[in-house]
């Protein structure tokens, strides 16, 4: 994307005279970088634990190899539809590893492998896209609301709960994702505002994957950036290289901070690429030419850190060995997982609708369970 | 001693002082709630007796306001949000349907959503464009979701108490024209709960079945009807979703008769759905098809225009005078 600061410097005079200051307007439009696309630290960045990075790498691994198996399920026809993160990894485990544990994610449908990150049980994240119910964990149990498939609608819920623990005296922070689609979208502007006027706890982190299904970037928004559009909030906007795990890790670590600090909202902007189609169930060479794709493949956020590991000797074989081998470990669990047959319970469908159910729900229920009957007979 | 006269307008204010007096967990937001107390002046006072952490405006976006209103209340809270205009809750359309609705089914009854929705609603005040809107059947179409719609002050008060209290979603509807007209209200009697209809007025000969801003207009074609000596019962729904099959089935088997009034257009309408209702459940006691006297399929008219929309006292007198007396003997 071409940037032109000058022309952003003009158009943003009233801001300077309210206090912008040059580098929040650069950290809005420049990604943020620690390890360089041949995976070596920028010049003057300090250099990351290596034993955290380690950990990290182990969490970029496990999310690789989710895409990978939920792909191959959807083939088999053990899951009907996945929105791979492939690419995008290193925004999945550092959205998750910056929260505390009774801090909030809100996800979407992209981001099956942050929720994983987060420490829910893949099988249980997947049972959406199996078909069995909505959502198959317990939100409240992990702090992680269903996966929102409505493009932004969850980002205002996220708002609700940060104010919520404000106006409770927690210290809760709320972690809420979207993508570059969805800032078109008027719950984005909705959310950004409330959160900005209410100073709420969030970060709303956009991974700008370059594509909404098929429309490019270009076409959703001619901003200079997408953290930029944080400026008309009054909320810091920050860019990150969102293919750089551990610039991520500190752009988010320090929105977090400042959100829990009392400080208000940030909007980070993930600059990354969607490698794979929308979902399988779509074709993606009828949009987006393949020299594209091929552009982005040596920019992947493992094998950065994997180069970076390897060279200052916090990687080894053995080590790279032990993590794919839990890899797979886990990847046989949710093949397990998801391969078991479930019976689905016809009745559930009156279940949970009210706490009460209405008299009309009490005899579908049971016409319902006539025919049923009738069938088993 | 009777009790004290209020407006609905201070039946639903007092309903929310009592609540967020008695529940640390009710917050009440909105457009101008706070410092103004309400266009209408519902919330009058609140703002400065509870202070900014129980009741505050809000910027102006009402998908905002229930999108956060859902996340209040999946952290505990029970947001009571009010929408300025019926017309003007569409914005937030999304929200409820997608989500107020949903949620709860979506995990399994993990999540509840004790949010009430407050719409002035309907017609009547000579207002313009986009603030007379009868948008029930919206809401009432969405599963999930409780339609509430009272049509006396102290039902007011007291549904709007059992909303506030309901583990589920609410959608509560306002009938604008009330809020400045005076009843007694005795907040100490019960009223019966969500679901429950009730007959305003018995009547041997029909039944007018009505809810919200038609339950006064029924009445008083009741009383015409009296003066030349047909005696006809209405039934007040209070809330469209629970629907009270049994009371409404009850009272129509009695007389043979129905008529429904609403002031929505009527096409795909509650009126429609009612009516189907009565005639599947009540056909072998029926002496006429049920009638429906709705609003037209248009557009709410403008100020001039809409005493010909409304369905008034001549109108529903007219649909009763239809339904096959002439078999009756």
């Amino acid at each position: 994307m071409t940037v032109n600061l000058g022309n952003i410097r003009d158009n943003c005079k009233a801001m300077w005279r309210c206090g912008l200051s040059a580098g929040q307007l650069k950290a809005a439009i420049t990604p943020a970088r620690l390890l360089d696309e041949t995976g070596r630290l920028v010049r003057g960045a300090s250099a990351p634990d290596p034993e955290a990075l380690v950990e990290g790498y182990r969490k970029l691994v496990f999310a690789r190899r989710l895409n990978e198996q939920c792909g191959a399920l959807v083939r088999q026809g053990r899951l009907a539809v996945y929105p791979s993160s492939r690419g995008q990894e290193a925004c999945q485990v550092a959205c998750a590893s910056v929260l505390a544990d009774g801090d909030w994610l809100f996800p979407t449908y992209r981001d099956t492998a942050a929720i994983a990150a987060r420490g829910v049980d893949p099988v249980e994240v997947l049972t959406l896209l199996r078909g069995d119910w909505h959502c198959g964990y317990d939100p409240n149990e992990h702090k992680v609301a269903p996966q929102a498939t409505p493009l932004a609608t969850q980002l205002l819920h996220a708002v609700g709960v940060a104010h919520a623990a404000r106006l409770k005296g927690e210290d809760t922070v709320v972690m809420a994702l979207c993508g570059d689609g969805a800032t078109s979208e008027g719950d984005f502007h909705e959310a950004c505002n409330f959160a900005a006027v209410f100073r709420a706890p969030v970060v709303f982190f956009v991974q700008n994957n370059k594509y909404a299904i098929s429309v490019p970037l270009a076409r959703q928004s001619v901003a200079p950036s997408l953290a930029a559009k944080a400026i008309g909030y009054g909320m810091p906007g920050v860019r990150v290289d969102g293919n750089d795990l551990p610039a991520l890790e500190k752009v988010l670590g320090e929105a977090v901070a400042r959100a829990r600090a009392g400080e208000g909202p940030t909007l980070v902007e993930a600059d990354t690429y969607r490698i794979e189609s929308h979902t399988n169930a779509d074709d993606a060479s009828r949009y987006r030419a393949d020299d594209e794709v091929t552009e982005w493949l040596p920019r992947d956020p493992l094998l950065r850190v994997r180069t970076y590991l390897t060279a200052v000797g916090a990687l080894d074989d053995d080590r790279e060995q032990q993590i794919t081998a839990a890899a797979e470990e886990m990847a046989a669990a949710v093949r397990a997982g998801v391969g078991a047959e479930t019976v689905a319970d016809p009745e559930e469908l009156f279940t949970h609708l009210y706490s009460t159910p209405t008299p009309q729900l009490v005899e579908q229920r049971a016409a319902l369970r006539a025919e049923l009957e009738l069938e088993e007979a | 001693m009777s009790a004290p006269k209020m407006t609905m307008a201070q039946a639903i204010n007092a309903a929310l002082r009592d609540a967020i007096a008695e529940d640390d967990s009710v917050v009440v937001f909105g457009e101008d709630v706070a410092q103004l107390g309400g266009v209408f002046r519902v919330t009058d006072g609140l703002h400065q007796e509870f202070g900014e952490g129980r009741v505050f405006d809000t910027p102006l976006a009402e998908s905002g306001i229930v999108g956060m209103a859902v996340g209040m209340a999946m952290n505990g809270m029970r947001p009571v949000v009010e929408m300025q205009f019926d017309a003007f809750a569409y914005p937030a359309f999304e929200q409820i349907v997608s989500h107020v609705a949903k949620l709860g089914n979506r995990t399994r009854g993990k999540v509840r959503l004790p949010i009430v929705i407050r719409i002035p609603y309907a017609g009547g005040i000579g207002g313009v464009e986009h603030h007379c809107d009868s948008s029930e059947a919206y809401y009432a179409h969405t599963p999930g979701l409780t339609v509430v719609a009272p049509a006396t002050n102290a039902d007011a008060y007291g549904l709007l108490r059992a909303a506030i209290a309901s583990p589920d979603p609410v959608v509560f509807l306002e009938p604008k024209k009330h809020y400045f007209a005076k009843e007694e209200v005795d907040v100490s009697v019960p009223v019966p709960p969500i679901g429950r209809a009730v007959a305003r007025r018995q009547g041997k000969d029909a039944t007018l079945i009505a809810y919200g801003p038609s339950v006064p207009v029924a009445l008083a074609a009741a009383e015409q009807a009296a003066t030349e000596g047909r005696d006809l019962g209405v039934i007040d729904l209070r809330s469209i979703v629970p629907f009270d099959d049994d009371t409404v089935c009850a009272e129509v088997r009695k007389t043979g008769r129905a008529v429904v009034v609403a002031e929505a257009p009527g096409f795909a309408s509650v009126a429609s759905e009612i009516a189907a209702r009565v005639g599947e459940r009540c056909f072998h006691h029926l002496e006429a098809p049920v009638r429906r006297v709705t609003g037209f399929d248009v557009p709410y008219p403008p100020p001039k225009l809409e005493h010909h929309f409304l369905p008034g006292v001549d109108r529903i007198l007219d649909a009763v005078d239809t339904l096959q007396w002439e078999d009756a003997a």
